[in-house]
């Protein structure tokens, strides 16, 4: 598909005059989000509207005996009041399980639970009134009888023979294990000079969207046709869901995404509640909205990371690493989500571990087990902090060990910038990578060496300072090999359709979705760009199953990189068949010809011949005009998805420094530093604010998010006041830095970049957590790193 | 989540409200600046049969000073605390406690007299009061009482304030030429109520100690003024004496354990902040000497 000649003279179509790529250019929906008039699921109003509330168990696990909504039914307001076993004659059950991962195994899940709860939080009841304060006051008048049940809780004894089994027909709470042995691995570790181990534990946290999960569901049975409006990274994919459990064609599910407040992941599933609200619209037969509010959305929002691991590294005192092993275990609730699974973050923690490093001696294991507590799934990063955590965090303690600088230690053993193309043990491919650039220019970045200085001079004062290293690799762009091969029908592939109009001004339509991060704008630009037109008179449409082609949305670091090629090949299309009118309008040579700033202009000379107004007037009104038998076409569509690799790996190093209060057990975040290659980069600014945004929610887990759960299952901290999510003020400078590796697999060379922050944020601050306490012969590898942490291992508590 | 249908009246006087108050007894809330009434509602942790709203009663509102008293009235909001030059003159210490409370929004609308007879044991301006050693003013319908800010509190939540009685001010002497005072909590974030912290005050007479109130809070049911700063006064400090303040304090607390720290961590923080606040307050930064390795 690469032009060969704009190749080989250096210019791609992307290398053009008043080319928007690689600048910093405002977003184009800024003024109508900045204004108040975005438009959220919550905002929409329709004739008819009902709001549903969901009664929701109150214990981690109990069968659920009776439930009697008399007293409700008979409020003001009221419209219906449902149960599961109600529900569950409009919408099937499904399993979350995927078959590229083999033997994962789940349960089918309801809707609302029919005759069991298994969490704190799971819907039990629907109900369903004219306003959701009238429906609230109802549902404190359903009663249900609950006959409590022993909760799983605990994921390191969710194995033990004494455990009750969750789900009695799955045999176990086991519902994914996975091993890895690559190399040589004991060999490796019996010619180590020193073998270190640790046991890190992460903490279970969520995405907290300023907007909360949100649907409206309009079944017109007039024409048999279900609108969900909901603010979703995957539209196709809810589609298609929607459709399947309702019995419906998928023609007759139209999924609309309009304005989104943030997802992170957390938007890229499709929720029992949210499934329930589309099958009460249409035993309702009217549109019906659910807004989940701030304790719901702690409660029933996906949870990530929780694992456990066991790990160690193999060192040569010449600093050469010789192997990795870890031994992983997850708890992911009482149900794998459906329809991504809830195995592919430990699945990603074995693929990951050691990603950076030559060495190719590895032993994985990783068990996912069941528990009676909210579900888990892919949130920002699958995968990734728990691997770098764990990665780096080996690397440091081996670096300790052998008296190493945590820098040479990694000079030595990063994969050499010129050694690719190569693969990892665990079978990653990697196309072109740069860890070593990426290292040099992060010690400039930070001047490593003075920092150094600074902290053993501090370090005389009693002021303890630290550095943490983290390099790491991230997933990004995938192919079907993420979801496809296992049999989801979520799509890898996106569409961009161009389009010019009557007036000379393009619109674009994409399949991939915008929650903030700017697919529009980088739609916008990349389109305006090829096409020679100004980024003002490019409109972008998104989100709507009717209105876009098919793909898969965004999500995984997928829409700049996937569907930015898209509308690059689109765009390159439409701009031949512009020309090919020019050319006849003018009588000129269609490569003579080239559209620069909304006009067809000479190449040699630059002369203006005509504007595309001009040109789209005649092609629409004057046709007449036109050469017998030349037939305009004026809109073009072209799909993509990466056919080379089935992942474009991107890799980058972060850095943090920050003090710890030896007294008082808190630390203190002083700066940050990020380099990462995520190839072309089309907007410098948003990827920046991408790096930032990733990098601040990498440090709320380091230092504050954490669901807490007690022995019961019971999620004790619900709320936006115990819930510590990470803010401004406990934020450092963050300083973000690039190297370019363009992917050759695709024209645009462009990778993700919305992970890599989060990736490496927790393992940096970690390591300097470590490295500010070693005077103290202290190392810490849980996370969150609270003061009673620090307090407990400086044992002053 | 919505908060349950309740019936709202706007009082157009202290009168007006004592007379609601009466009448609708403890199925009436008062609402000040809502900020921590709003979010129980919304929760439907509180369920009120009315809310009775004060905010246009503007004899609650204001500061001023006359013969040694400064008078803080219930209705004045954290931001004109925040900026008043008289409370930084005569009360530097609430200047600074209240920098600590939660976040610009919050402090433009939430009141002092609010946030008192919330009375929050892990919230700064209760603690402050008995730092400052405060008197807060209620009334009711049969006249005013007067309340020692140390008697005000009596467990979480919980005050002696009746249904129906308002909080109409607080007063306290106004800080003299060798006044002292010290402020500081630990918490998470900038803004979070505090895992422990400590209100302080004090006289000094060259570098001993004439009187030393300590304000604790977030160290159990309610603020604490610590009886152990009797070792600290009337002698030049050493560090065996602060050493016996500090197990003196730790016999008198008595905190909860929660998600932030356990009951020992609290304690061991309450000692640290003693540490603290003499080594800042006497410049005697030995006091205080952080662990080394």
């Amino acid at each position: 598909m690469n032009d060969s000649s704009e190749k080989q003279s250096g210019l791609s179509v992307l290398d053009r005059p008043n080319s928007y790529i690689g600048k910093t250019v405002p977003r184009p929906n800024l003024g109508r989000l900045m204004q108040g008039r975005g438009q959220y699921v919550s905002d929409m109003v329709l004739p008819r509207m009902a709001h549903v509330v969901f009664l929701r168990s109150p214990y981690a696990h109990a069968r659920i005996l009776k439930i009697d909504a008399t007293e409700a039914k008979a409020m003001p307001g009221v419209i219906a009041v449902v149960t599961g076993a109600e529900l569950a004659k409009v919408i099937t059950p499904w399993v979350g399980v995927l078959s590229h991962l083999k033997g994962l195994k789940s349960a089918p899940q309801h809707a609302i639970a029919t005759d069991r709860a298994c969490w704190q939080g799971e819907a039990v009841a629907a109900i369903v009134a004219t306003g959701r304060a009238l429906a609230e006051d109802a549902a404190e008048l359903v009663s249900v009888d609950y006959e409590e049940l022993v909760p799983v809780t605990d994921m390191r004894t969710a194995l033990d023979p004494e455990t009750p089994v969750i789900h009695p027909e799955l045999g176990d709470n086991l519902a994914f294990e996975r091993n890895l042995d690559a190399g040589a691995v004991d060999q490796a570790f019996k010619d180590s000079d020193e073998v270190v181990e640790a046991k890190f534990v992460f903490g279970r946290h969520t995405g907290v969207t300023l907007e909360p999960r949100a649907v409206l569901a309009d079944w017109n049975s007039g024409e048999e046709r279900l609108t969900v409006y909901l603010g979703t990274q995957a539209p196709h994919m809810v589609q298609n869901i929607a459709a399947m459990h309702l019995g419906l064609d998928e023609a007759q599910v139209r999924v609309v995404c309009k304005d989104v407040g943030g997802s992170f992941g957390i938007k890229v599933h499709i929720y029992a509640d949210e499934m329930a609200t589309l099958a009460l619209s249409k035993l309702l037969r009217r549109p019906v909205k659910f807004v989940a509010d701030r304790v719901e959305s702690f409660n029933t929002d996906i949870h990530a990371r929780d694992h456990v691991c066991k790990a160690r590294i193999g060192v040569s005192k010449n600093g050469t690493i010789n192997a990795f092993e870890i031994d992983d275990v997850t708890g992911i609730g009482p149900y794998s989500m459906y329809p991504r699974t809830s195995a592919i973050e430990a699945n990603q923690v074995i693929n990951l571990v050691g990603g950076p490093y030559t060495t190719q001696n590895y032993r994985a294991r990783t068990r996912v087990v069941f528990q009676n507590k909210n579900v888990t799934c892919q949130y920002r990063g699958v995968g990734h902090p728990i691997a770098c955590s764990i990665t780096e965090g080996l690397v440091d303690l081996a670096a300790q060990r052998i008296g190493m600088d945590p820098i040479e230690i990694r000079r030595r053993n990063l994969i050499r910038d010129d050694a690719y193309p190569c693969g990892s043990p665990s079978g990653l491919k990697f196309e072109a990578l740069s860890h070593h650039a990426s290292l040099d220019k992060l010690i400039a970045m930070m001047n490593y060496d003075a920092l150094r200085a600074e902290q053993a001079e501090l370090r005389k004062r009693g002021i303890y300072r630290g550095i943490g290293i983290a390099s790491f690799i991230e997933v990004t762009n995938p192919s079907a090999a993420f979801y496809g091969v296992g049999g989801a029908r979520i799509s890898s592939q996106d569409g961009v359709a161009v389009r010019l109009d009557a007036t000379g001004r393009v619109i674009c339509q994409t399949s991939i979705t915008e929650q903030g991060q700017g697919s529009e704008s980088l739609t916008a630009q990349i389109v305006g760009s090829v096409l020679g037109v100004s980024m003002g008179r490019v409109r972008v449409i998104l989100g709507d199953t009717d209105n876009t082609p098919y793909g898969g949305g965004t999500w995984a670091s997928r829409g700049a990189g996937i569907g930015g090629e898209a509308a690059l090949q689109a765009a390159k299309v439409l701009r031949k068949n512009i020309l090919d009118v020019a050319a006849a309008i003018l009588q000129a040579k269609p490569h003579d010809l080239d559209i620069i700033d909304n006009a067809v202009v000479d190449v040699q000379g630059g002369q203006q011949r005509i504007e595309l107004h001009e040109l789209a007037r005649v092609v629409y009104f004057r046709p007449d005009t036109l050469p017998p038998g030349f037939q305009p076409e004026l809109m073009a569509t072209r799909h993509f998805v990466p056919r080379e690799y089935p992942f474009a790996f991107t890799n980058g190093i972060q850095a943090s420094w920050l003090e710890v209060d030896t007294q008082a057990g808190f630390i203190k975040l002083l700066k940050h530093w990020v380099v990462e290659d995520c190839g072309t980069i089309i907007n410098p600014q948003l990827v920046d604010e991408q790096i930032r945004g990733g990098v601040v929610q990498g440090l709320g887990a380091a230092l504050y998010e954490h669901c807490i759960y007690d022995e019961r299952g019971q999620l004790t901290n619900a709320n936006m006041a115990d819930y510590l999510v990470p803010m401004s003020g406990e934020m450092p400078d963050i300083d973000v830095g690039h190297i370019v590796s363009p992917t050759l697999d695709g024209e645009l060379g462009a990778k993700g970049a919305g992970e890599a922050g989060t990736a490496a944020a927790a393992a940096a601050v970690t390591n300097a957590v470590n490295d500010a306490l070693s005077p103290f012969n202290v190392t810490v590898t849980e996370i969150p790193l609270t003061p009673r942490v620090i307090l407990t291992a400086l044992g002053r508590i | 989540m919505k908060a349950s249908a309740f019936s709202y009246t706007r009082a157009s006087s202290v009168t007006d409200a004592l007379d609601l108050l009466a009448l609708h007894g403890d199925q009436a809330k008062v609402l000040s600046g809502g900020q921590s009434l709003m979010p129980a509602l919304n929760l439907r942790l509180s369920a009120p049969a009315l809310l009775v709203d004060i905010g246009a009663i503007s004899e609650l509102r204001g500061i001023s000073e006359s013969n040694g008293v400064l008078k803080i009235g219930a209705l004045t909001r954290h931001v004109d605390i925040l900026r008043s030059p008289d409370i930084a003159k005569h009360a530097p210490l609430l200047t600074e406690a209240i920098a600590y409370v939660a976040h610009p929004a919050i402090r433009n609308k939430g009141t002092i007299g609010g946030s008192l007879a919330h009375a929050d044991p892990a919230s700064e301006l209760p603690a402050c009061t008995i730092g400052l050693d405060a008197i807060i003013v209620v009334r009711g319908r049969n006249g005013e009482r007067r309340i020692q800010a140390a008697d005000f509190f009596t467990g979480i939540y919980e005050t002696v304030l009746s249904p129906e009685e308002l909080l109409v001010a607080v007063e306290m002497p106004v800080a003299k030429s060798n006044s002292a005072h010290f402020f500081h909590e630990y918490a998470r974030r900038k803004g979070d109520y505090a895992i422990v912290g400590l209100a302080a005050s004090g006289i000094l007479e060259g570098d001993v100690f004439a009187d030393l109130r300590l304000g604790f809070f977030a160290v159990g049911d309610r603020p604490l003024l610590a009886a152990a700063s009797k070792h600290l006064t009337g002698k030049p400090v050493t560090a065996s004496m602060l050493a016996d303040a500090q197990a003196a304090l730790d016999a008198e607390l008595d905190p909860q354990e929660d998600q932030q720290a356990s009951a020992g961590m609290r304690r061991y923080l309450a000692r640290q902040l003693m540490a603290r606040c003499v080594a800042t307050l006497l410049g005697r930064p030995e006091l205080d000497a952080r662990p080394r390795a």
